[in-house]
């Protein structure tokens, strides 16, 4: 959402780059050869997991988004719970607190297992650039995404890089 | 008291006998990060953060407890100290649970800032994601653990300044933490006189008025420094 806030800088990125791959638009593979791309969230389930290495070996340059991205965040939470946090945290949100038909969802191929553990998005691949920030303000990304397209290295300093 | 003449990064300068690195490089109007460092209460040395290169000592010197001393040549800025600076901070983030995002000293916290005015992009150590307690059995204060960086300043506050000796640090190393009295709940804890002073003292969002939520936590260190003031120079006046 914070992305949105960049207002008619929006209009300007778009002209700029092709956007070939994000959660609303209606490509549904992850295509090769992609120069940049922006990853938010932490690596919480298997589809995280295997979608992050897909991406990884598909991309140029990859920019952690978002304190969630970058050190686990909220998300990362459950870790506090121990290496049981995964099955903890589903029966604490589908038994305990069900009020209706308790029961943990579970579908193959649907429904991604938890992973054991959540981790930010540099502890599973390789990550160029950093982006902090809950969320980052659109200012923090302008300042980035500026830095790109002039093909200068990106790099953010002082309270641009404030966690939070 | 006889003064001593030092450098500090390239500046000539004097300082009393007896004053610290710190308190020099002050004067000097010459800036070094500092975390566990309050005024108004004894230094310990705790963060490490204030470490700096003394021409002539193989070894990295905390500022905050090294006295000055004749011909001396101190650098507060260096690539290796960045880098020390850097790995102490993001050590800190990885051994406790900080979440700025949802902290009630969001903005205002002493952590967050030395680590982004030290270029911290990232924590390049695995997060050790530990489980801390929360103690909110105080009526007026609560104490989460999960936020707190060690640096002791509310003990010594609690010792030095109310003299209540109420907090106390227990345990070794990672297992370290803020106590009350003997280890019981902070609302059961007699000798506690729920004076705040430890609360204005947290650098982080460990200690926090209860009913704060995510960023409310700001806090005001001049009053600490305004009772020592008074009570050493007999002076009813703030810093500034």
């Amino acid at each position: 959402m914070s992305f949105l806030d960049l207002d008619e800088f929006l209009i300007e990125l778009a002209g700029a780059v092709d956007l070939v791959y994000s959660p609303v638009v209606d490509v549904k593979e992850y295509p090769e050869n992609v120069d940049v791309c922006l990853i938010e969230g932490a690596v919480c389930n298997e589809d995280n997991l295997a979608i992050l290495h897909k991406i990884r070996a598909r991309t140029k340059v990859l920019i952690s988004f978002g304190d969630c991205a970058v050190t686990g965040n909220v998300p990362a939470m459950r870790n506090q719970l121990g290496l049981d946090n995964a099955k903890n945290v589903l029966q604490c949100a589908y038994i305990e607190n069900a009020q209706n038909n308790p029961n943990v969802p579970k579908a193959d191929g649907i429904v991604p297992q938890l992973l054991e553990w959540v981790l930010p998005v540099h502890e599973v691949v390789h990550v160029e650039y950093y982006l902090p920030g809950c969320p980052p303000p659109a200012d923090r990304i302008k300042a980035v995404l500026g830095q790109m397209l002039s093909g200068v290295e990106p790099k953010l300093e002082g309270a641009n890089l404030k966690f939070g | 008291m006889a003064a001593k003449t030092l450098t500090i990064d390239g500046k000539q300068i004097s300082a009393e006998e007896g004053a610290t690195i710190l308190q020099a490089s002050e004067e000097a109007s010459v800036k070094i990060p500092t975390l566990c460092h309050l005024d108004g209460v004894y230094d310990v040395g705790a963060c490490r953060l204030c470490l700096v290169e003394v021409t002539g000592v193989p070894k990295l010197l905390p500022a905050c407890t090294t006295k000055v001393a004749e011909g001396m040549d101190i650098k507060t800025d260096s690539e290796r100290l960045r880098k020390y600076r850097r790995m102490i901070l993001e050590l800190l983030f990885a051994e406790r649970n900080h979440v700025c995002a949802v902290c009630v000293s969001n903005g205002h916290c002493e952590l967050q800032m030395l680590a982004y005015s030290n270029g911290m992009d990232h924590v390049r150590y695995e997060y050790t994601f530990p489980k801390w307690s929360l103690d909110t059995t105080h009526n007026l204060f609560g104490m989460d653990h999960n936020r707190c960086v060690l640096c002791t300043r509310c003990v010594r506050v609690c010792w030095h300044i109310e003299a209540a000796g109420t907090k106390n640090v227990a345990g070794r190393g990672g297992k370290s933490r803020i106590i009350t009295d003997l280890n019981m709940p902070w609302g059961e804890a007699d000798s506690c006189t729920s004076c705040g002073k430890c609360v204005q003292a947290c650098p982080t969002g460990a200690l926090f008025h209860k009913g704060s939520t995510v960023g409310e936590m700001e806090r005001d260190r001049s009053k600490l420094e305004f009772i020592v003031t008074a009570r050493e120079k007999q002076q009813w006046i703030s810093a500034d």
